[in-house]
């Protein structure tokens, strides 16, 4: 998490410094790079998904909430996203497994935890009962409100309000703002 | 209520691409693609760059799509209390199990992480609960909630 404050910092102390060849100078340029290539990835990511959002009906609360209505007129498609978005997520995760670094340079680092606890538990089941209210969950709204559904952020900016007290309870209770991150 | 149609064709294609793009970001970033996660992290991490254009992208996609004339607009209109109502639950659900849809039902389950699997087996048990209850009992009704 401290990746770009190390390069910013390293910035700000040697601008157009000629390299001595010592850590600090030479540094620079390699965490501007890999900053750069985060930024382009999770843009490109970020667009590819989105359209993933939007074509397989994930961002049509409609069509979610018929996705969840096994007990009424259930449209199982939604079923194909998870098969489709599973299957080639197992090989990437594979790949990134076997590398030490990423491409931008960064160390591999994938989460790790294996414990069960209340928190998981019960944080997915008030999460299922607010996607099944409204048929959004936090990647669908963000396509929602690109597919002209301005009211989306209603539902965002909740989200992150929501958030941000978990965040402020953990806080206050650890002194940890931090122990809440990490799948 | 309202009707919609089997599209497993789409929908695989949609998750495909979503494979993708979560395979992009974890060679390229080493990152999990987890959207509540990643928007959270907008408030209280320090590196905001790239979890602004990851969700720039989302917002921008549908646009994108547009010019390919492949977008598919949706005509949904849901209450501001709903939202409002939803977000928060869906917020703090998130950010205390670490993960949404994407983080543990797709990253998660591609990991074969036993954590994933507890958290989607738990959220899709409630959402189907929650929608059961609403559309197929007289709850939506008493409680004043228009079922969607």
């Amino acid at each position: 998490m401290g990746r770009t404050v190390t390069a910013s910092d390293t910035r700000a102390q040697t601008p157009g410094d000629a390299p001595t060849g010592e850590a600090p100078t030479g540094e620079a340029p390699t965490s501007d790079r890999r900053a750069r290539v985060e930024i382009a990835a999770a843009l490109a990511a970020g667009i590819v998904f989105g359209a993933g959002l939007v074509i397989s009906g994930m961002s049509d609360p409609p069509k979610v909430l018929a996705f969840l209505d096994v007990a009424g007129d259930w449209d199982p498609s939604l079923a194909f996203v998870m098969v489709g978005a599973i299957s080639i997520a197992f090989v990437g995760f594979r790949l990134a497994r076997k590398r030490s670094t990423s491409l931008s340079g960064a160390p591999m680092s994938l989460p790790s935890r294996r414990d069960i606890t209340p928190s998981l538990v019960i944080g997915s089941a008030i999460f299922g009962i607010g996607w099944g209210l409204v048929g959004l969950c936090p990647g669908p709204a963000f396509a929602a409100l690109g597919q002209g559904h301005a009211d989306a952020i209603l539902f965002i900016v909740a989200m992150l309000g929501g958030a941000g007290l978990v965040d402020l309870v953990r806080w206050r209770r650890d002194g940890d703002p931090d122990g809440a991150t990490g799948t | 209520m309202s009707d919609t149609t089997f599209t497993p064709i789409a929908s695989l294609v949609g998750g495909l691409l979503i494979g993708g793009a979560t395979t992009l970001l974890v060679l390229a970033s080493s990152r999990v693609a987890g959207v509540s996660g990643i928007a959270a992290g907008l408030a209280s991490s320090s590196d905001r760059a790239w979890r602004g254009a990851f969700l720039l992208g989302l917002v921008i996609a549908p646009a994108l799509l547009a010019a390919t004339g492949l977008f598919t607009s949706t005509t949904w209109t849901i209450e501001p209390t709903t939202l409002v109502v939803g977000g928060l639950l869906v917020g703090v659900g998130t950010r205390l199990a670490n993960g949404c849809t994407s983080g543990h039902g797709v990253s998660g389950l591609a990991r074969l992480s036993p954590r994933s699997a507890v958290a989607t087996a738990t959220f899709m048990l409630l959402g189907i609960g929650t929608v059961t209850l609403l559309r197929h009992t007289g709850l939506a009704g008493g409680l004043g909630w228009a079922a969607q």
